[in-house]
């Protein structure tokens, strides 16, 4: 039997089976009898199936709503935003509880999406839950406030069982950097539950909308617009009923 | 189909194979949103009826390499600890965290190449396209990646012993 060299290339193409199939019996043959070769195309594709094992549950996690957005840029993405999650298989916007028989505009989805978000993103935080604590509320207060350009204010829940934590300043709409940021109080109640107050001005959508709930996988979400400022109130923990009640003290202890 | 839904359902394949190049899952959906952001900057220059895979790979390639380049981490690459896929409470094998912490050790370039072909299945002439390298060098950068992540998996450190071909 006459044998071509086997060029290194080769055998990576051998290894990856991409080489003809007239080359590939030869060097099945030269394989054969060069046990020193053999052993290392084995252990190269023994490489590539444990690669392929290892990263494959990437594929079946939910794909984060950042990168949906990211990849339909807001003027391809008009209300196509729902079909977006529906495809890529998130219950995102599952569970929305509508007033009337009107849908929430995009825009207020994407709000109450964002408060979801930046809940699941810091209420969690053991060290660093917030940036400015309540020890020092009018300090934190004169912050937001001047950075969203609209005086805020962190409603005392304290009738609903929730003392305030501190708060931190966030990106605006879309985090685009036109957009006034946005600010989030946290609360606590003495059984460690947090709360989360997510507070954007300059709302574009001016009219006063009746709570809305909205379910962004675990975390809950009421959300309701005032007089330009949009509110939302987010918590993983608690039933959506107790988080109402709450969301009806913020109401309050915001519209005295 | 528009570009945008083409581009959503490729997202887990490119959260993949970001996870498998950098490891931190963190990291590594920033760097598939970084990639995406560009992609729709840059979306004149892809040629339509081409594949779209190949050419998102080729702007996370542009997008890491930038990233990588401006956080000045050529040089700790080696030895850098990786975390495991994120899957909260998750148990992974023993032996897919040696995988994962091997894959780390090999340098960048390296690993790119090993995990467009291997894990990717792109083709050679795709993935020299996507990494912008003639195909002669994804064939020598494919065997010292497998060479070198054989010797790490079986515990014997040290230089091969093969001749590579280039």
């Amino acid at each position: 039997m006459s044998e071509l060299p086997v060029t290194e290339a080769e055998l990576q193409a051998y290894v990856d089976a991409r080489l003809p199939e007239s080359r590939t019996a030869e060097i099945d043959r030269y394989i054969a009898g060069h046990p020193e070769e053999a052993g290392r195309v084995a252990a190269y594709r023994s490489q590539s199936d444990q690669l392929r094992a290892t990263f494959e549950p990437v594929l079946g996690e939910p794909v984060p709503a950042r990168l949906v957005r990211a990849a339909r840029p807001r003027h391809v993405r008009i209300w196509r935003v729902a079909a977006a999650f529906a495809l890529v298989g998130l219950g995102v916007l599952a569970g929305w509880q509508l007033h009337g028989s009107l849908a929430p505009p995009e825009a207020q989805q994407s709000f109450a999406h964002d408060a979801a978000v930046a809940h699941a993103t810091y209420s969690p935080e053991v060290r660093h839950a917030v940036e400015v604590g309540a020890d020092q509320e009018a300090h934190l207060v004169a912050w937001l406030s001047k950075r969203l350009g609209a005086k805020v204010r962190a409603p005392n829940l304290e009738a609903a069982g929730y003392s305030l934590m501190g708060g931190r300043l966030l990106p605006g709409e879309d985090g685009s950097a036109g957009a006034a940021p946005t600010a989030q109080f946290m609360y606590q109640c003495n059984k460690g539950t947090r709360v989360t107050l997510y507070v954007r001005t300059h709302v574009q959508d001016q009219h006063e909308t009746a709570f809305r709930f909205a379910r962004d996988r675990s975390v809950g979400v009421f959300y309701w617009i005032d007089r330009s400022f949009g509110y939302a109130l987010s918590s993983a923990d608690i039933s959506k009923d107790e988080l109402l009640k709450v969301a009806n003290v913020a109401y309050q202890q915001l519209n005295p | 189909m528009t570009d945008a839904d083409s581009i959503v359902e490729l997202i887990p394949r490119l959260r993949r194979y970001a996870r498998a190049l950098v490891g931190d899952r963190h990291a590594a959906d920033d760097l598939v949103q970084d990639t995406l952001e560009r992609a729709w900057a840059k979306l004149h220059l892809y040629r339509r009826g081409t594949d779209l895979r190949a050419w998102l790979f080729t702007v996370m390639h542009n997008v890491h390499v930038n990233q990588v380049r401006s956080r000045r981490e050529t040089v700790s690459l080696e030895g850098e600890v990786l975390e495991l896929p994120g899957r909260a409470g998750h148990d992974a094998s023993l032996e897919a965290r040696d995988l994962e912490r091997m894959l780390a050790r090999l340098s960048v370039e390296q690993r790119e190449v090993l995990l467009l072909v291997s894990l990717e299945n792109l083709s050679y002439e795709a993935a020299a396209g996507a990494l912008g390298i003639p195909i002669g060098t994804v064939m020598s950068r494919l065997s010292r990646a497998r060479e070198k992540l054989r010797n790490l998996m079986e515990g014997s450190p040290g230089p091969g012993r093969l001749q590579v071909v280039k």
